[in-house]
């Protein structure tokens, strides 16, 4: 990235001047800072407060018809749904589906995305060309689409669970990642610092490995941080169609939509999960937004 | 460059392994033939590939006009145009037709082998279950047995008998009875949007870029962080029930009159104005810092007329080339948009479809979204380079 990167992964652990000042500047970033502590906020919420409301006797699928859609009381905090589940229960167990979806679809896609990206722009020519025309050819194709097309192959309640969404959801979210990873690539190779690891005998393998990568390192995080919120909402999306994950808040927000209208209007059902999933979002941007701005001294606002 | 070779074949192949015990051997063969097809064409000589692409645009124009026009006029037409593109086209575009047609081919097949992978079948839902009775109908409806047969079914109906196929779900229609009636329902409604999201993104992002970290600026990057961060079908329910059962100034749903045409489109709209309005705030402050900004300040230009006619054009590139994938974006979005509006459009075929296993229908909005999208990027690729005047060097 800049001239002043020690191109190498030894120094990167004990903390170089880009990353001890993309920290700084990182700290000053009051989005940021709000956005992550609000982030991990929800990450415990949703992973340590079902075990909580649980000693209480709360959980996410107990039914009981005598308490059908009630708002919020001093026992439901956001209310029940139409079976009297309570719904603060619900959502946040179907908050820790929908981080995990974004986690590791995300993930998947950054380990696809790198190695395919790498390989393109390291080795150029007309691998290069082959390769990114694959990448053009799926581009083409609807990500929408091919994602529907792959969950109706996977039911949420088949024996293999959730895991094919990630799959689904990793393989759309690939391309640009690999795209973004192929330019960096492309103009880092050329440079002397690369140069200087050919000539010592170092392989092509390890110039990638140890010297290429760690310099695109940045871009990757800043990249991979705006694709967990684009894959909580596609879920999201999905979950509308009716296609989803199973308990998520994309399926909440869906079902709190379809009992809020003129006639009857259990408000707290859209409420409470379109609040974290937004929230949630809010957050990773705002992050996103801040490593940009840390990482990538060039479109830092002064 | 043997290393990577080794290695990008190998995975190669164990993808094509993966896909041929999953779907069929002779399935991976056909993805692998198909793939060895495009990519050669890097390296054919001009000549052969303007020839080639010539032959496939007249081969994919005849499909498409003999669906809407008839046999004949489809030959003559077909056989005219690519005959004009062979003469006149520059390479440029031939290599992207060329790349165009075998990928909507191949894109029809891995379809079809999604959805034969799927479990349920079209006729899942019949009261009528004797073998014989299912057989008789697939046989009607054209539904094989293998993804690849059913392919070579299509094809053929699409090529020679110039049908996208019977409808299993809707009796006694074709899939472009079906189709050619939402197509201009879903065009109007996302290129309306488009226009929304660039207008609204534009005019939110150059008052942000102007003056960073002002109120403006603020204010515009929120609702912005706003439009992508709430799902937009939330958004959408929300102005329903706003415009349409409190103040009652639009109609709830449905299609017929441009009053149903502003809730849907503005909704699928929002990401992408959001998404627009951040990149160009981005691009204005940028070009704002350039020298010939300075220049023209120096040259006693007013601000607006520096705004205007030098720094816009700065703050539009990066929005240009966004144009393409949010098309893409746009035009699939409808899928969520039109369910939530009850759009009569194509989205809506596609969701039904796909849920009812109703193979054609997916298959015939498969290769239409296919067409607009590609046809997309190449204009906005052409318009990339008629503003930027380093591209068109490249191109």
């Amino acid at each position: 990235m800049s001239d002043t990167t020690t191109p190498s992964a030894a120094t990167m652990v004990q903390g170089n001047s880009l990353w001890s000042d993309a920290w700084k500047r990182l700290k000053k970033n009051r989005f940021a800072v709000a956005g992550s502590i609000m982030l991990i906020l929800v990450i415990l919420l949703c992973f340590v407060g079902p075990l909580i409301l649980g000693l209480f006797g709360l959980d996410a699928e107990t039914t009981d018809p005598s308490m059908a859609n009630r708002p919020p009381s001093l026992l439901h905090w956001f209310g029940t749904d139409e079976l009297g589940r309570s719904y603060l229960v619900r959502v946040l167990v179907g908050g820790q589906m929908s981080l995990l979806i974004g986690f590791v679809a995300t993930i998947t896609s950054v380990v696809i995305g790198v190695f395919y990206g790498a390989i393109s722009g390291y080795y150029g020519g007309k691998l290069d060309e082959v390769m990114m025309r694959a990448v053009d050819f799926l581009y083409g194709i609807p990500y929408m689409f091919l994602v529907i097309l792959i969950m109706l192959m996977f039911p949420p309640d088949s024996d293999v669970g959730p895991l094919p969404i990630f799959f689904a959801l990793g393989i759309v979210q690939w391309l640009t990642t690999a795209r973004i990873v192929r330019g960096q690539v492309l103009t880092l190779r050329g440079q002397e610092f690369v140069e200087a690891a050919r000539v010592l005998g170092a392989s092509d393998m390890r110039i990638i490995v140890r010297h290429i990568l760690p310099n695109i390192l940045s871009v990757v995080i800043i990249y991979s941080t705006l694709t967990v919120p684009a894959v909580i909402l596609l879920e999201s999306f999905l979950s509308f169609l009716g296609l989803g994950a199973g308990l998520t808040w994309g399926l909440l927000v869906s079902e709190g939509l379809s009992v809020v209208n003129p006639v009857e209007s259990y408000w707290w059902r859209l409420l409470f999960p379109s609040i974290f999933l937004a929230l949630t979002l809010f957050s990773l941007n705002f992050m996103g937004d801040g490593l940009r701005d840390a990482l990538d001294p060039k479109t830092r606002k002064e | 460059m043997r290393g990577a070779l080794v290695i990008v074949g190998a995975l190669a192949a164990l993808l094509l392994i993966g896909i041929g015990s999953w779907a069929g051997w002779a399935e991976a063969g056909v993805l692998l033939v198909g793939g060895i097809f495009v990519a050669s064409m890097l390296w054919y000589p001009p000549p052969l590939l303007r020839a080639v692409s010539s032959v496939l645009l007249a081969v994919f124009l005849f499909a498409f006009l003999q669906t809407v026009a008839g046999p004949l006029v489809g030959v003559v037409l077909a056989v005219g145009i690519a005959g004009l593109a062979w003469r006149f086209l520059p390479l440029r575009v031939h290599r992207r037709i060329g790349f165009m047609v075998p990928s909507m081919v191949m894109l029809v097949f891995v379809t079809t082998i999604l959805m034969y992978k799927a479990p349920g079948s079209p006729f899942a839902a019949e009261k009528q279950t004797t073998q014989q009775a299912l057989e008789a109908q697939a046989k009607k409806f054209k539904v094989e047995k293998t993804p690849l047969a059913f392919f070579n079914t299509y094809m053929k109906g699409l090529l020679l008998e110039g049908t996208m196929g019977l409808s299993v779900k809707v009796q006694g229609r074709t899939v472009e009875q079906l189709l050619l009636p939402a197509l201009p329902v879903s065009m109007s409604l996302g290129l309306l949007a488009l226009v929304f999201a660039t207008f609204l993104g534009l005019l939110l992002g150059v008052r942000a870029g102007l003056k960073p970290n002002s109120a403006a600026d603020y204010s515009s990057m929120g609702l912005a962080m706003i439009g992508i961060s709430l799902p937009n079908f939330v958004i959408g329910a929300i102005l329903l029930i706003i415009f349409s059962y409190w103040l009652q100034w639009l109609p709830v749903a449905g299609w017929g009159s441009y009053g149903h045409l502003i809730l849907p489109s503005i909704t699928l709209a929002l990401p992408y104005a959001a998404y627009i309005a951040r990149l160009s705030r981005n691009g204005t402050i940028e070009v704002m810092q350039q020298d010939y900004i300075r220049t023209a300040r120096a040259k006693g230009l007013s601000e607006p007329a520096v705004v205007l006619k030098h720094a816009l054009k700065g703050a539009v590139l990066p929005v240009v080339s966004f144009l393409g994938p949010a098309a893409a974006g746009i035009f699939t979005g409808s899928f969520v948009v039109e369910t939530l509006f009850a759009v009569p459009g194509m989205g809506q075929w596609f969701v039904k479809s796909a849920l009812a296993r109703d193979y054609s229908v997916v298959l015939g909005t498969a290769i239409i979204y296919f067409t607009i999208i590609t046809l997309f990027n190449l204009a906005v690729d052409f318009a990339y380079a008629w503003i930027d005047p380093r591209v068109r060097e490249e191109m």
